[in-house]
């Protein structure tokens, strides 16, 4: 690897969003709301090789620490990322995401007929997780059920 | 005695239990015995009626049981020109019945309209109906209904015909039957109408029993209750797609020929053409009868949410 495509796949301090499923390292980056505008320095790959998965995708975002609300948003995106807090180029905290067990406001509800989806009405979405494998949630308002990958 | 619907909300008849519900068809019984009598048990009070979506039968059944209990009645409806149809919101429209009145009746065309009335409104709310999903005052209704027709719920067969997808008086009947001890119970309707996933969700995580099928004839002969439901347009998306489906579950004489003599058939109403005048002057039909249950069921409701003896 050369010098200059070494620098260009680390960051010295930041967040590593590894172990995305193949192809959806934008979902995730949709999901922190994160356009390129913000000016991070972010690096995305996708479809590289993985032991575990085969292929995954991996984004790394210098300068950006994730809040719990938004580790619960990458877990919606993508339940099989892992998370590390990088310092230093070197990896200081790694977790795993888990399924939160309540979202609120974070999930939008598919039924179009739901109350959560009416204009001018002063409600956030708000779904339950049920069953495990696979996740799905349920929305608290309508009833309908929504798969995670 | 324990009145576990003092002050509570009704959203979806779930939210019941048989024991509960019992309570609820004793009250019944006491205010059919005031029949025709005013009963003051809320004098004093104000019942909020909030009619979102077209309805003719349910809003006249709550406004004629408040009435009869002493309640004065105050209504808005999404067909006045009133703020509500300009546009304002629900929640708005909510907070200022609430300022008004001690208890408010909702229907609304969206799903969790009256959940989220519930949340906002201090007085109770009552579900009288929201989107394709909860319609519990019509599943109390039905059960009462078959309880005084059949002197029980439980061990009877049942048929349930026709939209388990969109009728949300339907699958609000099942839903209360998830509660009871039912024999058989049949869920008839073609393909497109089968209930929706959440709901066989719910039935197996209470380990509720049915069987799905397309066809009433092979098994009309072990039923007791027949369950009719409309089969709405305004819930399909592709008008071709209702024409095709509407005229295949009709009832007539010639389904009822190989029923049993005691069979009852039930239907929330309005119906169109799902059940055959020809069928309302045998001893089967029984939705007339169920129709004039529903006055002194919402009173029982509405005295047991005010915590009032009648
Ligand atoms: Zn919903």
């Amino acid at each position: 690897m050369s010098s200059e495509v070494s620098r260009f796949a680390r960051i010295r301090s930041g967040t590593v969003i590894d172990h995305i499923p193949a192809g959806r390292a934008l979902e995730v980056l949709r999901a922190l709301g994160i356009s390129g505008r913000e000016g991070y320095r972010t690096i995305v790959l996708m479809n590289v090789e993985s032991r575990k998965l085969g292929r995954k995708d991996v984004v790394k975002i210098e300068g950006k620490l994730l809040d719990s609300r938004e580790v619960a948003l990458v877990a919606l995106a993508a339940l099989s990322a892992t998370i590390s807090t990088v310092e230093d180029f070197e990896v200081r905290r790694k977790v795993r995401v888990s399924a939160p067990d309540e979202v609120e406001g974070l999930l939008k509800c598919p039924n179009p007929t739901c109350i959560t989806n009416k204009e001018r009405e002063p409600v956030r979405s708000r779904f339950r997780r049920v069953g495990g494998r696979p996740v799905e949630y349920q929305c608290a308002y309508c009833g309908t059920m929504v798969r995670l990958e | 005695m324990d009145n576990p619907f003092k002050g509570s909300d009704v959203v979806s008849v779930l939210d019941f239990s048989r024991r509960d519900l019992e309570l609820l068809f004793e009250y019944a019984d006491r205010a059919q015995r005031h029949a025709g009598s005013k009963l003051d048990a809320l004098r004093g009070k104000v019942v909020a009626l909030a009619f979102f979506e077209p309805s003719t039968r349910t809003r006249f059944s709550f406004e004629v049981a408040a009435k009869r209990l002493g309640a004065d009645v105050i209504s808005v409806s999404g067909e006045e020109a009133t703020s509500v149809a300009k546009g304002e919101s629900l929640a708005d429209t909510v907070r200022m019945l609430d300022a008004y009145s001690d208890l408010i009746v909702v229907r609304h065309r969206y799903e969790g309209a009256a959940k989220l009335a519930a949340e906002i409104a201090e007085s109770p709310v009552v579900n009288g109906g929201d989107g394709w999903q909860h319609h519990p005052t019509q599943a109390m209704i039905d059960l009462y209904t078959v309880l005084k027709l059949f002197g029980t719920i439980d061990g009877l067969n049942y048929a349930l015909l026709g939209d388990l997808r969109y009728g949300r008086a339907i699958v609000s009947f099942l839903y209360g039957l998830t509660r009871f001890r039912p024999g058989a119970v049949y869920l008839v309707s073609p393909e497109p109408l089968r209930p929706r996933r959440e709901v066989l969700a719910k039935l197996g995580e209470l380990g509720f029993k049915c069987e799905a099928t397309c066809s009433l004839e092979p098994i009309i002969g072990e039923v007791d209750v027949l369950y009719v439901s409309r089969v709405q347009k305004e819930r399909f998306p592709d008008p071709a797609e209702y024409e095709r489906l509407r005229g295949s579950y009709v009832v007539n004489l010639r389904t009822l020929s190989r029923a049993k003599p005691g069979l009852k058939v039930l239907h929330p109403l309005p119906r169109v053409d799902e059940i055959a005048h020809e069928v309302d002057g045998t001893p089967h039909a029984a939705y007339f009868y169920q129709a004039s249950l529903g006055v002194p069921v919402r009173m029982a409701l509405l005295s047991l949410i005010s915590g009032v003896e009648i």
